[in-house]
C-alpha cells in the first residue's frame, strides 16, 4: 500500500456513519478522538493556571497570616458593593457560557451568538466596573507598597471620575468608534455573518461604559453626599462612624442592589481612619508588638496624634498600619491578583471574539463543539478564581 | 514490511517522501507542523545554546587559572557565569531532551501521525526562540550578574537587565509548559491499539514523568518572575524587606518550581538511558515496572524537597530538617534505576558502540552525581558545603555527566533515524572518551576543593587552590575538544555518512519500524504493536547492516486490547 | 434576560442523541446559577457579622460551594471522564504543598524577622533572616 494511499485513506477512510466535519486534524482518528484531546489538554492548562495563581494565594496567605490587623485596616478601602456586583456578572457570563456550550452542541447556532455576545458583554462590564475601582483607588494613594501614600495625609480625597479613566477608557472608545462604523459598513452591504459579529462587538465596548456608569453610581455619587462631612465626623465620633459602617455593609449585604447601595455608598473610602480605629481588632497582640517600633516620618507621627486626639486607644497603630510596609503591601497583593485575574478576562475575551466570528459561520455541531467548550472552561476557572478573590479580599473584616 | 519485489521502487519512494526532503524552501520549515521537523529545529536550536554556553564555560574556567584576576575583572566574571548558568539551564538543559529528541520520538514510538496539538508544538518552539532572544538581548546588552537564580534582593536593587531576563525566562517557561501538556495529551490520547500503559517504551514513561512536572511546577516560576518583574517596576513589595516582604519568601517560590525542574532535566536522560541499556545489550529491559513507577515517583518525590536548597538561607529549622529528610527519599527510585540498568547488561549481548558508551558513562557519573547528593541534603555537612565548590561538582556531574551525556547517547542512538546517515563508530567512541575524561579531570577536583573551603561564584581565590583549579581548567579544555569532536562527527555522517537503514542498532521500539529517516506520514500502515523490550523475533543482515524482524511478531496485542486506551 | 434560547430547543428531549456530546439541560444550568447568586448574597451577609476567625473559614466554606457548583455543573466535571477529574484535583494537593511549606516555614522563622516601620524613601534593609 502506498503512503499516498494511505493518507488519503486516512482522510476518506472510516465511514462511520458520521459526516466528516472540516475541522477534524490529520493525526486524529475521530472526532471524539479529537474532542477528548482537546479537553484533557484544556484541562491541564486549568491546573497551570490553578498553580500560577497559587503563588499570589500563597503570597496572600503569608502576609495575612502574619499581619491580620493590616488586612482588617486596608480593606476597608475596597468596595464590597461594586466586589459583590461584579461576582454577579461574571457568575452570569458563567452561566451564558455554559449555555452557549450547549447551544453549540445543538447547533442552534442563532442561540450561540447571542450567549457568547452576553459572555463578552459581562466581561466588558466586568472590566469597566474594575477600571472605576482602580482609578478610584490610584486618587487616594493607594497603591502598590513602593508608592502607597498614607491615607492620613490631607488632600488626598476627592470625588468625581479620575483622570485616570479617561486614559484607561481610551482603547474601549476606539474600540466604540471602529465596531461602530463596521457594524454600520456591513449592515449597508448586508453582509449579515460580518454584521453578526460587528453588532456584538460594538455592544460589547459599550457595555465596558455601561461598566464605568454602574461604577461610578456606586462609588463616586454617594462620596459626593456624605464627601467631607463624612471624614470629619469620622473624626470626631468614633461610635458614630462604626455604626455607619455597620449599616453600610448591611446594605451591601443586599448583593448588588442598587438601590441599597446608593443609600450609603461608599462611608469606608472616606473614614477609614477612626473607623478601624474604634474596631476592637485592632488592639491585637501583633500590633502592640507593632508599637515597639516608632515610626518614621514626621508626618505621618503628626497625623497620629492627631487621630490620638480622637479616638480611643490603639489608635496610634494606624500609623503602623497605614504605610508601604503595612496597607502598601497589601494593595501590591491585590492589584496582583485582580490585574492577573483582569488580564485574563481580557485574554478569554480575545478568544472569545474567536469563537464568535466562528460562531457567525456555523462552524459548531454535535461533533465539533470542542472550541466552545475548552474556551468555557477557561472563563469558568477565571470566574472561580474570583469567586475566591470576592471574599478573600473584599469581606474581611 | 520486510524487502519486497520493487524495492528500488520503494527506496525511491522512501527517498522522496522522507520528512527532511518531502517539502522544500525556508518556510516549509518555519511553518511546519511536523513533529520531526520541529524536534530537528530545537536540536540545532538547543545545541546552538548550548555552544554558547559552553564557550562562557572555557572563558570562566581560563580566569580561574590564576588567583587573580586574569583577564577580566569581578563584575564581568559575575555576568558571564550567571550567563552561562542561565542559559545552560533555561535555554539548554531544559528542553534539550524533551524538546528536541522528544518531539521526534514521541509520536513514532506511539506510532502516531503527529503530536496531539502540533500547532501549539509549532507556537512552543516560536515561544522558545523569543524567549532565547529576548533572554540574551537582556544579558548582552548590560549583563545581567544576579546568578541564574535571582535571589532577591539583590536581584531588586542591581542595575542588570533584571526585568527583560525574567520577562524572557516567563515566555520560555511557557514553551516548556505547552511542550509538556503536548506530551501529555499524547501519550494519554493517542496510544496505538495494544499498546496498554505497560507496555510503552520507557523512554515515554520518562517523558511522560518530566511532563507532569512541567506542566505543575513551571507556571510557579512563571507567577514568581511575574511578581520579581514587578517588584522591579512597580516595589510591589512582596520578596522586599524593605516592605516588610519576604526574601526567603522568592526562594520557596523560586525553588517549588526550580527543584522540581532539576528532575526536568533528568529524568528524560534516565529515559534515554533505559532505551540505550536494553537496545544495546539486546536483552529485555530488567524490571520494567519499577523503572516506570520510578521515574513518576521521582517526579512526585521532587515536589517535596525544594528546601533543601534554602538550608542556610534562614528557613526555620523544624523545616529545614523535614526538607532534609525528605530529601533523601528521592535516592530510593534513582537507585532503583541505577540497579535495573546494571541488571539490564547482566547476560545481555553489550555491543560497545557510541551510544552505549555514553549510556555506561552517564551510569557511572550519574551516580556520582546523585551520591555526592546525600552529603548536601544533609544538614550538618550541607553547612559546611553549601555554596562552594562541592555544590558546583555535585550538580555538574548530574547536569552534565547526566542529562548532557544522556543526551549525547541520545543524539548518537536516533542520529540515523533522524537523518538517515550513520556516523563513525570510531570517531564517536573518540569523543565519547575525551568527553568522560575531560568530564571527570574538571569536576572531581572541584570535589576536593569545596571540601577545602573554596567557595562558588568568585574570580579571586587564595594560592593554595591553584593546583587544583589548574588541573580543572585542563579539564574542561579536554571536556571542550571531545564535544567537538562529538559534533565534528554528526556533521560529517551528514556528509559522508552511509545511508542508515531502518534498524541499525537492533532495537524493537516502534520508531524502528519505519524507514530512516521517517516520511512525513511516519507510517503506511499502523505498525505492529509488540513487546518493546522483545528483541527475539529480530535478526541482523549484512548486506543492510541493519536488523530486521525475521518472524514479524504475532499481533496478538489487538485482539485482547481493541480500543486505544484513551483514559 | 438570558430567555433567548429557550424557544428553539424544548423539542430536544436529553436522551436524544447528540454523538458524545452532552448537553446540559437549561433548567441545570439556571438552578445552578440561581444557587451561585444565592450564595453570594450570603457570604456577603455574614461579612457583616464579626465571626472572628470563623468569618475566614465560613466566607472560604461557601466559596468553595459555589466553586464546587461551578466546577461540577459549568465546567461539566460530573459527567466528565475521570481522569479529567483527578488531573483537576490533583493539582490542589500540589497547591496545599506549596502554600502549606512555605506558609509554615515563614511562621516558624518569624521570630528572628525584625519589621520595619517605612513610609520615607528606601533607606537600610533590615531582615536578618538567620
Amino acid at each position: 500500500m502506498s503512503a499516498e494511499a494511505a493518507i488519503h485513506g486516512e482522510a476518506h477512510g472510516h465511514d462511520d456513519g458520521h459526516g466528516h466535519s472540516p475541522f477534524l486534524a490529520h493525526h486524529f482518528d475521530d472526532a471524539e478522538q479529537q474532542y477528548d484531546s482537546g479537553k484533557l489538554g484544556m484541562w491541564l492548562f486549568l491546573v497551570t493556571e490553578v498553580l500560577f495563581f497559587s503563588g499570589m494565594f500563597c503570597a496572600y496567605a503569608l502576609y495575612r497570616s502574619l499581619h491580620p490587623e493590616v488586612w482588617t485596616f486596608a480593606s476597608q478601602f475596597l468596595n464590597e458593593t461594586l466586589g459583590a456586583f461584579n461576582t454577579g456578572v461574571l457568575l452570569f457570563s458563567s452561566l451564558t457560557m455554559a449555555w452557549g456550550v450547549r447551544c453549540a452542541q445543538l447547533r442552534q447556532h442563532k442561540g450561540l451568538v447571542i450567549c457568547l455576545a452576553m459572555t463578552l458583554g459581562c466581561a466588558a462590564i466586568f472590566l469597566g466596573v474594575k477600571a472605576i475601582e482602580y482609578t478610584h483607588k490610584w486618587d487616594l494613594g493607594l497603591l502598590p507598597a513602593g508608592s502607597y501614600e498614607s491615607q492620613y495625609l490631607p488632600g488626598m480625597h476627592h470625588s468625581g471620575p479620575s483622570s485616570w479613566l479617561y486614559v484607561l477608557s481610551a482603547i474601549p472608545a476606539l474600540c466604540v468608534v471602529g465596531f461602530g462604523i463596521w457594524y454600520g459598513l456591513s449592515l449597508a452591504k448586508g453582509d449579515k455573518q460580518k454584521s453578526e459579529v460587528a453588532g456584538p462587538l460594538l455592544v460589547t465596548a459599550l457595555c465596558y461604559f455601561v461598566g464605568v456608569g454602574i461604577g461610578l453610581a456606586f462609588e463616586s455619587a454617594e462620596a459626593g453626599e456624605h464627601g467631607d462631612v463624612a471624614h470629619a465626623v469620622a473624626h470626631t465620633d468614633g461610635e458614630h462612624t462604626v455604626d455607619g459602617h455597620a449599616g453600610d455593609a448591611h446594605a451591601a449585604a443586599a448583593g448588588g442592589d442598587e438601590h441599597a447601595t446608593e443609600e450609603h455608598g461608599e462611608e469606608h473610602v472616606e473614614e477609614p481612619v477612626a473607623d478601624v480605629a474604634a474596631s476592637p481588632a485592632f488592639q491585637s497582640e501583633e500590633l502592640n508588638k507593632l508599637l515597639a517600633s516608632p515610626g518614621e516620618t514626621t508626618m505621618v507621627a503628626s497625623a497620629a496624634e492627631e487621630a490620638a486626639q480622637v479616638a480611643k486607644p490603639g489608635e496610634a497603630t494606624e500609623a503602623e498600619v497605614d504605610q508601604r510596609g503595612g496597607a502598601g503591601l497589601f494593595f501590591s497583593i491585590y492589584y496582583c491578583m485582580t490585574g492577573v485575574h483582569a488580564i485574563h478576562i481580557l485574554g478569554g475575551m480575545i478568544v472569545l471574539t474567536w469563537l464568535l466570528v466562528r460562531a457567525t459561520k456555523n462552524h459548531f455541531n454535535e461533533e465539533y463543539f470542542g472550541p466552545v467548550d475548552y474556551v468555557g472552561l477557561y472563563w469558568h476557572i477565571v470566574d472561580l478564581i474570583w469567586i475566591y478573590l470576592f471574599p478573600l479580599l473584599y469581606l474581611i473584616k | 514490511m520486510s524487502a519486497v519485489p520493487a524495492d528500488s521502487a520503494r527506496a525511491q519512494q522512501e527517498e522522496r517522501e522522507n520528512f527532511l526532503v518531502f517539502s522544500k524552501g525556508f518556510l516549509s520549515w518555519a511553518l511546519t507542523l511536523d513533529h520531526k521537523r520541529i524536534g530537528l529545529m530545537y536540536l540545532i536550536g538547543v545545541m546552538s545554546a548550548f555552544f554558547l554556553a559552553g564557550i562562557l564555560a572555557l572563558l570562566i574556567r581560563l580566569e580561574l587559572m590564576t588567583p587573580t584576576n586574569t583577564y577580566m575583572n569581578n563584575q564581568t566574571y559575575n555576568q558571564i557565569f550567571t550567563l552561562h548558568g542561565a542559559i545552560m539551564v533555561f535555554l539548554f538543559i531544559i528542553p534539550s531532551v524533551p524538546a528536541a529528541l522528544g518531539n521526534f520520538l514521541v509520536p513514532i514510538m506511539l506510532g502516531a501521525k503527529d503530536v496531539a496539538f502540533p500547532r501549539l508544538n509549532l507556537c512552543s518552539f516560536y515561544l522558545w526562540v523569543s524567549g532565547a532572544i529576548f533572554f540574551l538581548a537582556a544579558m548582552f546588552y548590560t549583563g545581567l550578574d544576579t546568578g541564574w537564580t535571582f535571589y532577591t534582593p539583590y536581584s531588586t536593587t542591581t542595575q542588570g537587565p533584571v526585568v527583560a531576563a525574567t520577562l524572557g525566562v516567563f515566555i520560555l517557561g511557557f514553551s516548556s509548559i505547552f511542550t509538556g501538556l503536548n506530551f501529555i495529551v499524547t501519550i494519554n490520547t493517542m496510544r496505538p491499539p495494544g499498546m496498554s500503559w505497560f507496555k510503552m517504551p520507557l523512554f515515554l514513561w520518562a517523558t511522560y514523568a518530566t511532563s507532569i512536572i512541567q506542566v505543575l511546577a513551571t507556571p510557579v516560576l512563571g507567577i514568581t518572575v511575574l511578581l520579581l518583574a514587578a517588584e522591579r517596576l512597580m516595589h510591589i513589595g512582596i520578596f522586599d524587606p524593605e516592605y516588610n516582604g519576604d526574601p526567603v519568601t522568592y526562594q520557596h517560590f523560586f525553588w517549588f518550581y526550580s527543584h522540581p525542574a532539576v528532575y526536568i532535566m533528568i529524568l528524560p536522560g534516565m529515559g534515554i538511558i533505559s532505551e540505550l541499556m536494553s537496545v544495546h545489550s539486546h536483552k529485555s529491559i530488567f524490571g520494567y515496572r519499577f523503572i516506570a513507577y520510578s521515574s513518576i515517583a521521582i517526579a512526585l518525590f521532587g515536589f517535596l524537597v525544594w528546601g533543601h536548597h534554602m538550608f542556610t538561607s534562614g528557613m526555620a529549622d523544624v523545616t529545614t530538617i523535614i526538607f532534609s529528610a525528605l530529601t533523601f527519599t528521592v535516592s530510593i527510585p534513582s537507585a532503583i534505576k541505577v540497579f535495573n540498568w546494571l541488571a539490564t547488561m547482566y547476560k545481555g549481548t553489550v555491543q560497545l558502540n557510541t551510544p552505549m558508551l555514553y549510556a555506561l558513562s552517564f551510569i557511572f557519573l550519574f551516580t556520582i552525581g546523585g551520591l555526592t547528593g546525600l552529603w548536601l541534603g544533609a544538614l550538618s555537612t550541607d553547612r559546611v558545603l553549601h555554596d562552594t565548590y562541592f555544590v558546583v561538582a555535585h550538580f555538574h556531574y548530574v547536569m552534565v555527566g547526566g542529562t548532557l551525556v544522556g543526551f549525547l547517547g541520545g543524539v548518537f542512538h536516533w542520529w540515523p533515524k533522524m537523518t538517515g546517515k550513520m556516523f563513525s563508530e570510531l570517531w564517536g567512541k573518540v569523543s565519547c572518551a575525551l568527553v568522560f575524561i575531560g568530564f571527570n579531570l574538571t569536576f572531581l577536583p572541584q570535589f576536593v576543593l569545596g571540601s577545602r573551603g573554596m567557595p562558588r561564584r568568585y574570580a579571586q581565590y587564595v594560592p593554595e587552590f591553584q593546583e587544583l583549579h589548574v588541573i580543572s581548567s585542563i579539564g574542561a579544555f579536554i571536556l571542550g575538544i571531545g564535544l567537538f569532536v562529538a559534533l565534528g562527527v554528526v556533521i560529517h555522517s551528514l556528509m559522508r555518512g552511509r545511508k542508515a537503514p531502518p534498524n541499525p542498532w537492533g532495537g524493537a521500539t516502534l520508531e524502528w519500524q519505519c524507514s530512516s529517516p521517517p516520511p512525513y506520514y511516519n507510517f503506511a500502515t499502523p505498525p505492529r504493536v509488540n513487546d518493546p523490550y522483545d528483541y527475539t523475533p529480530l535478526e541482523y543482515r549484512d548486506a543492510e547492516r541493519g536488523w530486521e524482524y525475521v518472524h514479524p511478531p504475532t499481533t496478538d496485542t489487538p485482539a485482547t486490547e481493541p480500543e486505544p486506551a484513551r483514559t | 434576560m438570558a430567555d433567548h434560547a429557550v424557544s428553539s430547543h424544548s423539542s430536544h428531549s436529553e436522551g436524544e442523541h447528540h454523538g458524545f456530546a452532552h448537553p446540559m439541560p437549561v433548567w441545570q444550568l439556571l438552578a445552578v446559577f440561581f444557587a451561585l447568586i444565592v450564595l453570594t448574597i450570603l457570604t456577603v451577609y455574614q461579612a457583616t457579622f464579626d465571626l472572628g476567625n470563623m468569618e475566614l473559614v465560613l466566607s472560604l466554606f461557601i466559596a468553595t460551594i459555589k466553586a464546587s457548583l461551578v466546577v461540577l455543573f459549568f465546567m461539566h466535571m460530573l459527567y466528565d471522564k475521570p481522569l479529567n477529574a483527578i488531573i483537576f484535583l490533583s493539582s490542589f494537593i500540589f497547591v496545599a504543598l506549596f502554600i502549606g511549606f512555605t506558609l509554615m516555614d515563614a511562621h516558624a522563622y518569624q521570630d528572628s524577622v525584625e519589621l520595619k516601620q517605612v513610609d520615607s524613601p528606601r533607606s537600610e534593609v533590615v531582615m536578618p533572616g538567620e
